[in-house]
């Protein structure tokens, strides 16, 4: 449409140049940006689009769908609004993403039923292909799909087919991902391709030397590196590393990635490695100090990051004391690098060595409201109660809700005739109905 | 004679380097292990007795008091979620020391368990686990004697009848059960100072014996309770001076 045209239809319309330019370095930079956050596989799709590989990279995000809304979420938070679709294979994804306006997450061999319905458009043909193809009555993909290929290529030539296969995954697609400009960045090829655990993991050690040298000369560490194997039948596997402080040491660094020398499928063979530091922080050598009579604090930084890339870095942590007499808030998680706070819980109350969560409910025989029970039933066994130390009364943060307002918990030690001790409450505090429910829980073991 | 069974130990030993002994402090525990005390860089297994076996509550306690007496950061492996920290803290291990892995299976925990060994930065790691094989367990106590690091490993499982498993050979250097007693009496109403029945169930190079103690306390030391019959030490100075 002529731009003339176009405001002699609406009032007031505001023109700019294109800038095509412009876009396509903002489009790469947003790419960066989704490379740190998401995966390490990144393509930019130009004029408007990129491709992420999310080969083992959702799990971290708790599954596709989860992933597909923080994604969302998030760009919308830097002002860009995105359609997003997961799929099996690029060419699914594309077309769903350009035709369907919400959000889809596509399960592996649902293609075709996503894919049938969607207009031709969606195929990244070129336009003249498009106007062709509807002029000879296709309208939708399904009906492509069905219709015999020889006369097609016949007219259209062999991209038809090929978008097509693309589309449904029959073949598999080239895949090139963005390096990002002025990250510390190695790569070796290899004349014949290799495949043996050993022999990949003796060139991840020569990779990462490289690296390291090359890391040195810019006195940075590395905070995050992502391996990429080239497969020769042109997959890629991606496997990503993350530190809890920056590290330029090669053993350490050879280490956390050999250990996920597993989950790396050679395939018929990795033609081409490259080793990325893909998020780098400054590191300068210290002088280590040695003072007389102070213990010597060893560092353990290299023990949380093989482990943290273990297990995942959520499931490692310290334990900090929070200013709360409810017993369940009475702690919080920190990471297990953060400085020490010297803090700790007030002394002198007795609490369990194992808490129960949530508290469990008991059958108890007491006399109200401030005598501790002289009997409970807990888990189908009735315990007789021989000694027992209370009560210590903790009231509801009213200023945390409304509901807690008047909550009351009478915290009883008690000790059964065996010997064992445990911790109960009673919700309310015996008289008043409207401190708690009055019911008995059990909520710790002591030792 | 002594010539003699130092030449014992060293065949024994087999060019292993001993890494120091931590003692109890109690000379009724110290005298019954060898070397006078819990052997550092070696694998220590840790049970609970009754219902202890499900709850490990006593068993977590008693690891956490003999780490509260090393120094350094301890890696505590956890299968469930349910270790309440302010009880740790109240036998001696203050939270800065303290880092928690969790894991999702016992493979998991075992391997945790056995970096956490092996790296030699660590005072100490616990790992509570139910099954503890032969062949992990030699690799466990093999770790542990490269680094010098103690190991702890806190036997608890799901059921009473999985208990029995307790009885199966390990490469563990010693081996406890710790159970629940009445507390120490009060001349007034309430709970005293808990006491335990810690086995030593197995030593290597030493013999089984049980003890009746009181708890940690605020240092992660047991003591052994004072028999009404000979009235604890400190009584009796007391008195002494108070005659005088």
């Amino acid at each position: 449409m002529p731009a003339t045209k176009a405001q002699a239809l609406i009032a007031g319309l505001v023109m700019h140049e294109a800038d095509p330019e412009a876009d396509s370095d903002a489009l790469e930079k947003l790419a960066v940006w989704m490379q740190r956050h998401y995966s390490p596989l990144v393509s930019v799709h130009n004029p408007d689009g990129m491709i992420l590989d999310l080969t083992g990279v959702a799990h971290l995000f708790g599954g596709e769908a989860a992933m597909l809304k923080e994604m969302v979420r998030k760009l919308v938070a830097v002002g860009c609004g995105a359609r997003i679709a997961i799929a099996p294979t690029y060419g699914a994804a594309y077309a769903l993403s350009h035709c369907v306006a919400s959000p889809t997450f596509v399960l592996e061999g649902k293609v075709s039923e996503a894919l049938d319905l969607l207009p031709v458009t969606a195929l990244r043909l070129p336009v003249e292909m498009v106007a062709g193809l509807k002029k000879m009555g296709f309208e939708r993909i399904g009906e492509l799909n069905t219709t015999p290929r020889a006369p097609l290529a016949l007219r259209f030539g062999p991209p038809v087919g090929l978008r097509l296969d693309q589309a449904y995954g029959r073949v598999s697609e080239p895949f090139d991902p963005i390096i990002p400009p002025e990250t510390p960045h190695v790569r070796r090829n290899f004349a014949e391709p290799i495949g043996a655990a050993e022999t990949i993991a003796r060139y991840v050690g020569v990779l990462v030397e490289q690296l390291a040298a090359t890391l040195e000369v810019k006195g940075l560490g590395a905070r995050k590196l992502d391996l990429v194997c080239f497969r020769v039948d042109n997959h890629i596997q991606a496997v990503r590393a993350g530190t809890s402080r920056a590290v330029r040491d090669v053993k350490r660094l050879t280490k956390l990635l050999t250990d996920k020398i597993e989950t790396i499928d050679p395939g018929f063979g990795i033609e081409t490695m490259t080793l990325t530091a893909l998020i780098t922080e400054p590191l300068v050598y210290r002088a280590s100090t040695s003072v007389l009579g102070e213990a010597e604090v060893k560092d353990v930084s290299g023990l949380i990051d093989t482990l943290s890339n273990r297990i995942g870095e959520s499931q490692l942590y310290r334990l900090a004391p929070v200013e709360s007499d409810i017993p369940e808030r009475a702690i919080r998680r920190i990471t297990p690098l953060s400085p020490a706070t010297g803090a700790s819980w007030p002394p002198h109350w007795p609490r369990p060595s194992r808490l129960l969560d949530p508290p469990e409910h008991i059958e108890t025989v007491a006399l109200l409201p401030d005598h501790p029970p002289a009997a409970f039933t807990w888990r189908g066994l009735r315990r007789r109660v021989a000694r027992a130390d209370g009560p210590e009364r903790v009231f509801g943060e009213w200023w945390k809700s409304d509901a807690e307002r008047n909550a009351v918990r009478d915290y009883f030690q008690v000790e059964d005739d065996a010997g064992e001790r445990y911790w109960l409450f009673r919700a309310g505090d015996g008289e008043d109905h409207k401190t708690g429910s009055q019911r008995w829980f059990m909520h710790g073991v002591f030792a | 004679m002594d010539k003699l069974r130092e030449q014992i130990r060293r065949i024994e030993a087999g060019g292993r380097v001993s890494c120091g002994f931590l003692p109890f402090g109690v000379p009724e525990i110290d005298d019954r292990l060898p070397g006078g005390g819990l052997a550092l860089g070696a694998l220590h297994e840790v049970a609970g007795g009754a219902n202890g076996a499900l709850d490990g509550a006593a068993a977590a306690l008693f690891a956490a008091g003999i780490l509260a007496r090393t120094h350094g950061q301890i890696l505590w492996c956890l299968s469930r979620r349910d270790l309440f920290a302010p009880a740790m803290a109240l036998a001696g291990l203050h939270p800065d020391r303290v880092i928690y892995a969790e894991g999702g299976s016992e493979k998991v925990i075992l391997a945790c368990f056995e970096e956490g060994l092996r790296h030699g930065g660590l005072a100490g790691v616990v790992a509570e686990v139910a099954k503890l094989p032969m062949t992990p367990s030699r690799r466990l106590q093999l770790a542990a004697e490269s680094t010098g690091t103690i190991g702890i490993a806190i036997r608890r499982w799901r059921r009473q009848t999985e208990a029995a498993d307790f009885g199966q050979p390990t490469a563990s250097t010693t081996r406890w059960r710790v159970t629940a007693l009445p507390s120490s009496p009060l001349p007034v109403p309430g709970v005293g100072r808990p006491r335990w029945l810690v086995e030593l169930i197995r030593a290597r190079a030493g013999e089984c014996a049980d003890f009746e103690v009181e708890a940690c306390d605020e240092e992660g030391r047991v003591a052994i309770p004072a028999k009404l019959v000979h009235r604890p030490a400190e009584a009796v100075d007391g008195r002494e001076r108070a005659i005088a």
